[in-house]
């Protein structure tokens, strides 16, 4: 028997997988398919403090091995999710899951912490911020230093339980707003949300997708994420999650290698429904037959 | 047990219309339980699967009809007989026919048609007779016409450039008609025209879809009732419910 059990900020999983937020809604849909309770946690769709529609249709393009969405952050808003989304969830998920926060200003991440914080089920706080900045110019807050600390401390101030920050991977320098969270009290970063991305339809010569660009997600991004967890996990003394085109069990191996802690699966929910059953299911025989007993063992032993 | 992601064996395929193919897929076809409903097809080199809608169930056949709008539907079309694909089943909300009206019409719209002909089947077994509509744009594109002929329906067929049947759209038809409950489905702006004639309703709709089951937010359009998504809570919307 191996272990398969990790631990991220006193949050213990059974297994280190995680569907990632925006690929697995509150639960519902996959729960359809297989009892959702096997999954190590689940990182639930993105809330921002008002409901939001999200961007026009259409808000997919496919790729080679890949996808690229501009969904927009369509979510029924905090309070919502508060009192519907988080206790339907409990229903059918015993576990504690990672609520996944989004905001346009530093007071709307602050607001959506603050009101999330109390909620039964949420193990960990997972912020993200890939998206603009509308005050200060539309400048995504993960894409500087200064501006990935502000959050964090603000939202630190407010919050009892862990703040794991999710970094967009469109920066020059990971490692340098990794360890900016880190200094401002992050308690584990997550990473790499979509590359920027864009796709034409060229009989019609204008973009596939409404917005014009989107994030590009799925399996063609592996190496990149591998690389950009590799360079975080090297920088800083918190927990890594690692995410970006994961799809096999092989494929968690090598990102736990580069020193992730627990990992996400995305896009590969959308195109099988069984993709997180299934890494779960083979995860064990993969590490029989690499000789890996503890799953923690493997942690960054990639130097 | 019925699966909800079945391999299924691709037992026919052949060429109904300009760029058009009628493909008999066999296997499990448990988890379709209403006409309208569609299926994600994977196909062998692309990320993304395929949505078809189904245009016939009869024991373990599937009958799909999909036009040839990309490398995806050209590299299915090309699959040979005996090739199986991987489906994930049984998707989308499908027509309700529990009450169906007095004189339901259907109306259809090129690719639009195929999942009105499993609904034309199950409205009769209703007690019913609908009227049948089918537009197209030009004589080539004309499909199962015939086929909804052989149901024992009135079928009329309008194109664009009036080189088969009437000349015209499907509303310039539904003037002529007696009805008072229409499932129609087609291109938007089709969708948008029928709706504007008529006074009650299922539409289904088309997206371009992610997942195809309710996960992505990919394919989301508003409702009187708040955002739907096409693939989970559609395809088909009541007419009074739809947002333009």
């Amino acid at each position: 028997m191996v272990n398969t059990k990790v631990t991220l900020s006193g949050l213990m999983m059974d297994n280190p997988i995680i569907p990632a937020s925006g690929t697995f809604g509150f639960g519902r849909e996959f729960a359809e398919y297989y009892d959702i309770n096997i999954l190590g946690s689940i990182c639930t769709k993105g809330t921002t403090e008002s409901a939001r529609f999200g961007n026009p249709t259409p808000r997919v393009a496919e790729c080679t091995a890949g996808m690229i969405n501009s969904v927009g952050l369509q979510n029924p808003g905090i309070d919502e999710v508060i009192s519907f989304e988080l206790p339907q969830l409990a229903k059918i998920y015993s576990k504690p899951v990672i609520a996944n926060i989004s905001g346009f200003s530093v007071e709307e991440f602050v607001t959506c912490c603050q009101k999330i914080d109390s909620a039964p089920n949420v193990g960990i706080i997972e912020v993200n911020i890939s998206c603009p900045n509308v005050r200060h110019g539309g400048m995504a807050f993960g894409t500087s230093a200064e501006s990935a600390a502000e959050v964090t401390k603000a939202v630190k101030a407010v919050t009892t339980k862990p703040i794991y920050m999710k970094l967009s991977p469109n920066v020059t320098s990971i490692k340098e707003i990794a360890a900016a969270c880190e200094s401002a009290g992050a308690d584990g970063i997550s990473l790499i949300n979509t590359l920027l991305g864009m796709r034409i339809d060229i009989g019609r010569r204008k973009p596939i997708i409404a917005n014009k660009m989107g994030g590009f997600s799925g399996k063609a991004i592996f190496p990149i994420a591998l690389r950009m967890v590799y360079e975080a996990a090297q920088t800083v003394n918190i927990p890594v999650i690692g995410m970006g085109g994961i799809e096999t069990a092989e494929d968690v191996i090598e990102m736990m290698m580069a020193g992730a802690t627990a990992v996400q699966v995305g896009a590969a929910n959308l195109v099988n429904p069984y993709a997180c059953k299934n890494i779960i299911e083979d995860l064990p025989e993969v590490m029989e037959r690499l000789k890996i007993k503890n799953i923690n063992d493997i942690i960054g032993i990639v130097k | 047990m019925t699966s909800k992601m079945p391999l299924l064996q691709i037992t026919a395929s052949r060429r109904i219309a300009k760029d058009v193919y009628e493909t008999v897929l066999t296997g499990d076809t448990g988890a379709i339980t209403r006409p309208g409903q569609f299926v994600q097809i994977r196909i062998p080199g692309f990320y993304l699967r395929r949505p078809i809608s189904v245009c016939d169930v009869a024991g373990d056949k599937l009958i799909i009809i999909y036009k040839i709008l990309g490398k995806g539907t050209a590299a299915l079309a090309k699959l040979p007989v005996g090739e199986s694909v991987e489906l994930l089943s049984g998707l989308g909300n499908g027509f309700m026919v529990d009450d169906v009206y007095e004189k339901p019409l259907i109306v259809g719209g090129g690719v639009g048609t195929p999942p009105l002909f499993g609904l034309a089947k199950k409205i009769i077994e209703k007690g019913f007779t609908p009227d049948v509509v089918l537009g197209f744009a030009s004589k080539d594109d004309v499909f199962y016409e015939e086929e909804f002929r052989t149901l024992g329906l009135d079928v009329y067929v309008t194109t664009n450039d009036g080189s088969y049947g009437t000349q015209g759209f499907v509303t310039d038809k539904m003037k002529d008609l007696d009805y008072d409950y229409v499932f129609t489905c087609g291109p938007m702006p089709m969708l948008k025209a029928v709706h504007g004639v008529s006074t009650d309703g299922q539409f289904s709709f088309e997206e371009r879809m992610g997942c195809g089951f309710g996960a992505c937010m990919c394919c989301t359009c508003e409702s009187k009732y708040g955002p739907k998504r096409i693939c989970k809570d559609g395809p088909i919307l009541f007419r009074e419910e739809i947002v333009w």
